[in-house]
């Protein structure tokens, strides 16, 4: 089988980007397929449009947003076949990538995959948290990268997490600041994090500017809502305000609209499409693929760089892009054993001092229980309305997993193919069990990971042979 | 690792919807019951089957065992405390050309000539009066009114359930290493130790040719993985269960709106790993049936594809009867992707087989010995 490419990266965020420009100068021939319209993920989402056309926005997004202009711009210069509005809904083990693009479905073939897809925002299942009024404090940003837009009224953030502080600061130089910010890391979650602090000087940048967020908030006096707990969004048809514990105390504060973060978790549905090995990191508390010291994961020809193979920032993920397509230009044939480590080496340097910050965040800002095992009444899977006591109760029926819970309850069956409810039904089953999640393990996913219709799957041209059994 | 596992009258491998059934029905006939199951119940085909429980089209002599399961379907809560999802549903398969109408009207008469009256011919104002969202194309269609469909997962954890409540012990995520004769009875060998047992009845689906092979009997059984789509919900517009003459097809609406469809068409499956593949070359063919019987269907969202494996025999009926070598055992295994319906009889037949060693229904057809070649 003949490939249409050396290398297919899938995601054009700071991972891919880096990676598709050093494939590129290594002399592979690399596709770079992205869902969006525009180079730069969610973290330099919009990079291109956003300083030219809206100098505010790109002012109350602040200079590590600039950073992602250098990225594209790298891209854009070098030799690699861009596909943005490029919806991949398969990935298979011989590594063909099947995706949709201006109405049509097509597949290509590589002789290496990339996978740069990213994180995506841990689900935060608190009581309420389906109503209409509420979102995820990534969403808003989205709105804010893409169309300058902030919600209108009084907006609560809450939950945990670098990203709650930077957005609650964007907001105040949207000039918008935010009702009040929620934080739910409990007081001696500080001291647990101190250990950690003298590796995080390594990465002092990290800590400088978590002090700027602060201050910013501070100055625009932003009520900060610390070590709160029991969160629960109230109000009927849409959110009216949002009830926490806070120092033994019942409060609310009123509020149109809700956003909720308890940070990022890897996106792991291709590597897991794919079969990929997967581990725990009880750090993070996540799910991630096993990679090796080139980002490679168990099966062959396929890696990982940026956060779908374990939190690490978007700067982390340009370093890893870099030094996982040292290792695929060596395997491909490109570089010599010695020339792929030799090239390698100022990206892994880079790597390790970026990643110095993570233990200290990771213990910072360990997601709370009650997000990771909600009561009862909770819904985890919004798209067939499961709640969290429907999947204990399959439990003590006998579901000894992830998957037969999915086929008993048709939770993660939806059109989110398992995206949101997937890491709560793990955490729930295992605290069901006495287990842990790694141990009872994750949903068996299945393609397509995008909605596609029947008619394009109709129309879909491979010249494969049938009949494969 | 060694050490006794446990000691039962009958040892069952395999823990999918035969399985299940055949222990639960040696239960009922009151011997103890122990099921090995590599995996977890229901893991393979039994819990991802398309769910059709179907008269319509079975091959000849898989009628009487079809036709006194569909008994037992129709009121299936009585035998396992759960009604499985079971819908009734009229089973239709369409003809889209002249030579399909002939084809079905053969069938018709074929079926009539040995005595069943399940199924008839509808003209084309009564298949649109039945399914008025086909394409104008459709002809004719041959049916059985009084079929159904139910949910394979959680029919085949009823049958489990309902079997443990019987006393039945299940051993999962266990892997058979051996089977071997201990004097009149048999010692089967696990990966969690050994199990003894007088009996031994052998449902491991598309895995049950080695342990046919350790008997002496070996059968050309192969792996399949027949592949499904699902779809996201649509607003109701079929309520039978629908297929082609001359293409695969399965197709029906669930009651919660969401289409399935299947057919048959085979993805790719690795009986080491357990894993399948989808063949999405091959399923576009099946996305284009569908879509072209049902035009409403072309626009709507695929929310997943699977293929479950299964075993299937050269003639695509199953083996079900005693073993040709060894006494005390009973085959019902390779049921070629069409085992679901026959799940709650097939059980009852092997407790028959297990407890006097005969049963009234015509098995002689799934004899093991058919493939068996001398010399």
């Amino acid at each position: 089988m003949t490939a249409d490419y050396d290398l297919a990266i899938i995601g054009a965020g700071p991972a891919g980007l880096a990676a598709a420009g050093l494939a590129a100068e290594l002399g592979l021939t690399v596709a770079l397929l992205d869902e969006q319209e525009r180079p730069g993920g969610q973290i330099y989402r919009a990079i291109e449009t956003v300083g030219a056309s809206r100098p505010l926005t790109a002012k109350a997004l602040g200079p590590d947003y600039e950073r992602g202009r250098g990225l594209v711009d790298a891209m854009r210069a070098a030799r690699v076949d861009y596909l943005p509005g490029a919806i991949v809904w398969n990935v298979s083990r011989e590594l063909a990538v099947n995706f949709s693009r201006q109405g049509g479905s097509r597949e290509l073939r590589a002789r290496h995959v990339l996978v740069a897809t990213g994180a995506m925002e841990r689900p935060v299942p608190v009581p309420g948290w389906t109503r209409p009024g509420v979102m995820t404090v990534g969403a808003l940003q989205i709105m804010l990268k893409t169309s300058g837009l902030v919600a209108d009224g009084r907006v609560v953030l809450a939950g945990s997490g670098p990203l709650l502080l930077l957005l609650a600061s964007q907001y105040v130089e949207a000039g918008a600041p935010p009702a009040a910010v929620v934080e739910t890391v409990p007081r001696a979650r500080y001291v647990e994090a101190l250990a950690h602090l003298p590796k995080a000087l390594r990465a002092a940048g990290y800590l400088a500017k978590g002090i700027r967020l602060m201050r910013t908030l501070a100055r625009a006096g932003v009520p900060v809502y610390r070590g709160a707990s029991d969160l629960s969004v109230e109000g009927g048809d849409k959110a009216t305000g949002l009830a926490f514990t806070q120092g033994g105390r019942e409060r609310r504060v009123e509020a149109d609209l809700v956003a909720l973060h308890q940070g990022v978790v890897p996106n792991q549905q291709i590597t897991r499409l794919l079969g990929c090995d997967h581990v725990f990191d009880d750090g993070q508390r996540c799910f991630r693929p096993v990679l090796d010291d080139w980002f490679a994961t168990s099966l062959d020809g396929v890696s990982v760089a940026g956060d779908g193979g374990g939190i690490g920032g978007a700067v982390a993920a340009e370093h890893a892009g870099r030094v996982a397509v040292c290792g695929i230009a060596h395997r491909l044939g490109a570089l010599s054993e010695a020339q792929r480590d030799a090239r390698a080496a100022p990206s892994r340097a880079a790597l390790n001092r970026d990643l110095a910050i993570r233990p200290f965040l990771e213990t910072l800002y360990r997601p709370p229980r009650e997000v990771l095992e909600p009561a009862d009444d909770v819904l985890v899977c919004r798209c067939e309305e499961v709640t969290a006591g429907a999947v204990r109760g399959a439990v003590a029926l006998g579901c000894p997993g992830p998957n037969q819970a999915k086929s008993f309850l048709r939770c993660g069956m939806g059109p989110c193919q398992g995206r949101v409810c997937g890491p709560v039904v793990s955490e729930i089953i295992a605290d069901a069990l006495g287990s842990d999640p790694g141990a009872v393990g994750y949903y068996r996913i299945r393609p397509p990971l995008k909605p596609l219709t029947l008619g394009e799957l109709a129309a879909l041209d491979t010249d494969t042979e049938s009949g494969t059994a | 690792m060694s050490g006794r596992l446990g000691t039962a009258d009958v040892i069952v491998i395999g823990g999918g919807l035969h399985g299940c059934s055949a222990a639960l029905h040696c239960a009922r006939r009151g011997l103890s019951v122990a099921v090995v199951e590599k995996d977890t119940v229901a893991r393979h085909a039994s819990g991802v089957n398309a769910g059709g429980v179907r008269r319509l089209g079975r091959h000849m002599a898989e009628i009487p065992i079809s036709v006194a399961s569909m008994a037992l379907w129709h009121r299936i809560e009585e035998l396992v405390d759960d009604d499985c999802g079971f819908q009734p549903a009229p089973q239709i398969k369409v003809a889209e050309s002249e030579a399909d109408l002939a084809a079905l009207a053969e069938r018709e008469a074929r079926l009539r000539a040995a005595g069943y009256t399940h199924e008839e011919l509808l003209d084309r104002d009564r298949l649109f009066a039945l399914l008025p969202a086909l394409s104008p194309h459709c002809m004719g269609g041959l049916a059985s009114l009084g079929d159904g469909f139910a949910e394979p997962y959680r029919t085949t954890f009823a049958f489990a359930r309902k079997a443990r409540a019987l006393g039945v012990v299940f051993h999962e995520e266990t892997t058979v290493e051996d089977i071997a004769r201990a004097g009149d009875g048999f010692e089967v060998k696990t990966g969690r130790g050994t199990l003894a047992g007088a009996r031994l009845v052998n449902c491991a689906g598309a895995w049950s040719g080695r342990f046919a092979e350790r008997l002496g009997e070996p059968v050309p059984l192969e792996p399949m993985a027949p592949m499904m789509i699902v779809t996201a919900r649509v607003a109701p517009f079929c309520d039978a269960v629908v297929g082609a003459t001359a293409r695969p097809l399965s197709f029906k609406q669930m009651p919660n709106g969401t289409v399935v469809i299947g057919g048959g068409r085979l993805g790719s499956s690795n009986l080491a790993t357990g894993r399948t593949d989808i063949d999405f070359g091959e399923l576009a063919r099946t996305a284009r049936t569908a879509a072209e019987i049902f035009p409403v269907m072309a626009a709507q969202r695929i929310v997943r594809c699977w293929a479950g494996i299964e075993g299937r025999m050269p003639d695509d009926i199953p083996v079900i009867g005693r073993s040709s070598t060894t006494d005390g055992v009973v085959h019902a295994f390779g049921f070629c992707g069409h085992g679901f319906q026959l799940g709650p009889a097939v059980g009852s037949i092997v407790a028959d087989l297990v407890v006097t060693g005969q049963t009234d229904m015509p098995i002689e057809p799934f004899s093991i010995r058919r493939f068996a070649t001398t010399g």
